[in-house]
């Protein structure tokens, strides 16, 4: 037994509060005691009495708190202690003074003066509004917001590199400020990388597969999709780029994003050549030896992108999660039960991956979200002939919440190309992380069954897990969710798709 | 022009604080009221003519013609009240204010207040009681009598006794009220008892006869609403010290007529914006229904600007009995003005809001930019004249008002931005 | 200067998506959620009338500080 405490002087809290909490983190497995409580003399004598009063103590006054906890061992111990402070952080302020809550970004900011980020998702027509006021009270922004307009995405970028605060967006998905996961984001450990991306999906990708190789993050900062085009000219990407290369926390940097515009990029070699840290650049569908050219790392891919940042991180080799063979081993025996390739993805970047990845090799491709060389679908809610679909794109996001939040469309749509005698491989991908829901396997499992039994047929499943073991959702319970309902699951878009290629190799 | 809101607003807020408004005297509206006229009838509300007036306030004007002796029957009033020998004007331009239809003319007596802070004064008239008064518009012989009386025995006893009595300062009145359930507009019983209780001995001591005596603390003490026509020009009083700042968005009067209602902003000098004036809604008296309705009026709402009557809400849970809601509705209402005010009154502390000060200084900006409109909490009149109270319950002034207010507040100041 | 603003404690105003903020608060990070609304209930007459008051009010502020 371990007995492990912090003492948080002048600080108080109400002992039913403290007694609560204690006795719920009691229940937790190896903790064999807590004593969670002001330092009064009751609480000194309970300490003494199950000896785990400590010399620390000492002069202790009631309006300080002690939290002391005795478990199996160290690592548990501390844990509980961090697990107490999470609570008492979040704890809800009594209903008898409780106010209305503020219902403008003024009044929220009297309620937390000291707030340093504005998150920020109001209607598009708004948002710039909402922005400025942020900026011009020294607030850094993250701008999930979308429809907001080019030219007010140039004032608003303007004023903040004029006052060097984060503008993160518009249309910005994903971040990781100080180890803080803002909006769709996963939990990631710290580390020594840092990334850039102008886009959501693909961070939360790049990020827990970092996590998953054993490495960690300094930053994951989202900059929106249009900021290395010609009229913003990357000034958000730059300036974060900046403090990463400034930021002695950081060791190597990752910048994630379709290819910059021309003359965008050319001022961003310039500036990245500046910096003396490694750098690793994904331009989704961009010539890596174009990149590698100018003397940077290049990725081929998301999954690339994370193994090459953790070989640079850490000065060791790092190996994609499935191996070529144990891809090719799932792939053994897998047979399409019809003609033609479904995807059905909540990520726009994963999307773009596998077009990109599986349209060479089939030729005909169709999406709603077309990339060069793949056409446009005529009917974005009924396939034809290979079909890979971004439901979190706008043709179906309106007026209802986005895949991610809410599985209904994307269950709905499912079982229906399950039910499609063409259909004879659907993959899909289950983004897990703050703000997504929190049974996504569960919801699409539950689909693909309905629609099974109806139509009485099978078609060959798969599906890529993008998130981490520390994420609200349970990784290992999706997983075993999955693989029962005979999917077969892979830990990243690109191994997934690999395994397509496969089958869709052996159908020829 | 280069004027800061927030400090011409904080100027407003804190003139408004600093008055001190102190019952000084009794008098008869011809010889104190400023601009009165022998033909003149001052009303609730915004400006308004004959043909455009509801049925309690008409009834009220015939009321008092008839009183006044410039008419003998109603059909005379009437006739007389549509030619342009009568003239109208609001109260609240005659530094005053009136409940209801709060009609008042020459021959009335008025309370005067007087702000300790800078000499100015404010007036109404002594509330008549419930039922068939002439401020819902009865006009009845009983009426005209009543109104006798309050002119030759209540108001000289009243001049007479105030001298006589401890000095009554009217903020410190309200916000004791405040702490004993009252929010001195529609829930007056704990300020109308203090009152006689600072006046009675003042009043025993006067030189009348004792019936008289007697019939005055009778008649105040039958009407639980007694102090209401105090705990109106004292919200006068106070608001009056922030017109005109220059630039300044704080709303300085709310009020209705029945018909229309009427704001007026400090740094908008002399304007009023009008809308049409709600209808009420809330608990009705056995009996009425909604078509026996009328619209929202009186000065009554003065209260609120002031940050009290329904900006008080949470001080007086009693109220909600007429919105049909729950105490913690009574103290949301409250909670929600903070997010339209710009300031927190010293003086009006609401207990079980662990004595925070209720919300002061209405602020036009934060109305329209918010979209919440003041909440009022109001009596209700029958649309006919001489009917009386129907019921009691929540309104809001209509958004033109502050609309209007704030399309002139950019013309007059920054239209070339 | 940016790189400053990295390792320090992350405290959220939001506005909008009210999932966000009780996501952040499960991590106990400090949020204060806002009942945001479209200003001026949508009206875009108020808006831009509020809009000549806010930019006239910042040229005012503004020089001020300059004196």
């Amino acid at each position: 037994m371990v007995v492990s405490f912090i003492i948080k002087k002048q600080t108080y809290f109400d002992s039913v509060t403290l007694m609560l909490i204690g006795s719920q983190v009691k229940k937790l497995p190896g903790i064999d005691n807590t004593v969670v409580g002001m330092c009064t003399d009751y609480n000194i004598d309970s300490l003494k009495r199950l000896s785990m009063y400590q010399s620390a103590f000492d002069g202790l006054t009631p309006n300080d708190l002690i939290i002391c906890i005795r478990a199996s061992d160290k690592k548990t111990a501390d844990a509980a202690i961090t697990e107490v402070e999470k609570r008492l952080a979040s704890r809800k302020k009594p209903s008898g003074s409780a106010e209305l809550p503020p219902s403008s970004q003024e009044d929220a900011a009297a309620r937390l003066p000291d707030a340093n980020m504005v998150l920020i998702s109001v209607p598009g027509e708004y948002a710039a509004a909402e922005t400025e006021k942020a900026l011009n009270a020294g607030r850094h922004v993250m701008l999930f917001s979308d429809n907001v307009s080019i030219e007010e995405e140039l004032r608003i970028k303007t004023l903040g590199v004029s006052k060097e605060l984060l503008v993160m967006g518009p249309d910005c998905g994903t971040a990781i400020i100080n180890g803080t996961p803002l909006a769709f984001a996963n939990a990631v450990r710290p580390g020594n990388i840092g990334l850039v991306a102008a886009s959501g999906t693909g961070l939360q990708e790049v990020t827990s597969t970092i996590h998953r190789l054993g490495c960690g993050i300094t930053q994951a900062i989202g900059v929106g999709g249009r900021d290395l085009s010609e009229k913003i000219g990357g000034k958000m990407t730059l300036m974060a780029t900046r403090a990463l290369a400034e930021d002695p926390a950081t060791r190597v940097i990752v910048l994630l994003s379709k290819p910059p515009a021309e003359s965008v990029l050319k001022t961003l070699y310039a500036e990245l050549k500046g910096i003396s840290k490694k750098i690793v650049i994904y331009f989704i569908g961009a010539d890596p030896k174009a990149i590698e050219a100018e003397g940077f790392v290049a990725a081929n891919n998301l999954e690339d992108a994370a193994i090459k940042a953790c070989d640079l991180s850490t000065d060791k080799q790092h190996k994609p999660e499935l191996s070529e063979a144990q891809i090719a081993e799932a792939a053994a025996g897998c047979k399409m039960t019809g003609r033609f390739l479904r995807g059905l993805y909540s990520g726009g970047t994963l999307c773009d991956e596998a077009q990109r990845i599986l349209q060479p090799l089939v030729g005909e491709l169709s999406s709603n979200t077309p990339i060069k060389g793949c056409k446009k679908m005529s009917d974005v809610y009924s396939s034809t002939g290979h079909c890979i679909i971004d439901l979190g794109d706008d043709d179906f996001t309106r007026g209802k919440a986005h895949p991610m939040i809410d599985p209904a469309y994307r269950a709905e749509r499912i079982e229906k190309e399950v039910a499609d005698p063409d259909a004879g491989l659907i993959l899909f991908d289950v983004v897990l992380g703050y703000g997504s829901h929190l049974d996504m396997a569960g919801e699409m499992v539950e689909a693909i069954k309905n629609g099974c039994k109806k139509a009485n047929r099978q078609p060959l499943l798969a599906a890529c897990i993008c998130g981490t073991h520390e994420d609200p959702q349970n990784y290992e319970q999706q997983k075993t969710t999955l693989e029962k309902a005979g999917i077969k699951v892979f830990p990243t878009n690109v191994a997934m798709v690999k395994f397509a290629q496969l089958c869709l190799e052996r159908n020829k | 022009m280069h004027i800061d809101i927030q400090q011409a607003n904080a100027t407003a807020v804190n003139a408004i604080q600093a008055a001190q408004p102190v019952l000084k005297g009794i008098g008869t509206a011809i010889d104190v009221v400023p601009g009165m006229k022998k033909n003149l009838i001052l009303h609730a509300g915004p400006p308004i003519t004959w043909e455009k007036m509801s049925g309690p306030l008409r009834g009220a004007v015939i009321g008092a013609l008839i009183y006044e002796g410039l008419a003998k029957t109603p059909e005379e009033a009437e006739k007389m009240a549509a030619t342009d020998k009568i003239e109208y004007s609001p109260w609240h331009e005659h530094d005053g204010v009136g409940p209801m239809a709060g009609v008042g003319t020459a021959s009335m007596p008025v309370r005067i207040l007087e702000n300790q802070t800078n000499g100015r004064k404010t007036f109404c008239t002594l509330n008549e009681g419930l039922g068939k008064v002439l401020r819902y518009g009865a006009f009845s012989e009983e009426v005209i009598t009543r109104l006798k009386w309050m002119e030759t025995v209540l108001a000289p006893v009243l001049k007479a006794a105030i001298p006589l009595a401890p000095q009554i300062n009217l903020k410190n009145m309200i916000a004791q009220a405040l702490q004993m359930g009252d929010e001195v507009h529609n829930r007056n019983k704990a300020a109308t008892s203090l009152l006689i209780r600072e006046l009675a001995p003042a009043i025993v001591k006067t030189d009348f006869p004792t019936a008289d005596k007697a019939k005055v603390l009778e008649f105040m003490h039958s009407n639980d609403h007694f102090f209401l026509n105090l705990s109106m020009p004292a919200a006068k009083m106070m608001l009056q010290a922030a017109e005109w700042i220059e630039g300044s968005t704080i709303v300085t009067t709310m009020c209705r007529n029945g018909t229309e209602f009427g704001i007026r902003v400090a740094g908008l000098k002399d304007r009023w914006f009008t809308g049409p004036a709600q209808i009420v809604k809330g608990l009705l008296f056995p009996g009425f229904s909604e078509e026996d309705c009328n619209p929202d009026i009186g000065d009554s709402a003065i209260t609120e600007t002031c940050g009290i009557g329904g900006f008080s809400m949470a001080a007086a849970p009693a109220i909600v009995k007429f919105v049909g809601g729950t105490v913690n509705d009574a103290m949301n209402f409250t909670r929600k003005m903070y997010e339209i005010t710009d300031g927190e009154s010293q003086a009006f502390q609401i207990p079980n809001m662990e004595f925070r000060g209720s919300p002061l200084g209405i602020n036009l900006l934060k109305v329209c930019e918010k979209n919440i409109l003041p909440q009022i909490n109001t009596g209700i009149a029958h649309k006919n004249a001489g009917v009386g109270q129907v019921g009691a319950g929540l309104v809001n002034p209509p958004m033109k008002c502050f609309e209007d207010a704030l399309e002139a507040y950019v013309e007059k100041y920054c239209k070339d931005e | 200067m940016l790189k400053d603003f990295f390792g320090k404690k992350v405290k959220v105003i939001n506005l909008g998506i009210a999932s966000f903020a009780d996501d952040l608060r499960k991590q106990g990070v400090e949020t204060v959620h806002t009942d945001w609304r479209p200003p001026a209930g949508g009206n875009k007459k108020i808006q831009a009338l509020l809009t000549k008051v806010a930019n006239w009010q910042s040229k005012v502020k503004s020089a001020k500080g300059a004196r």
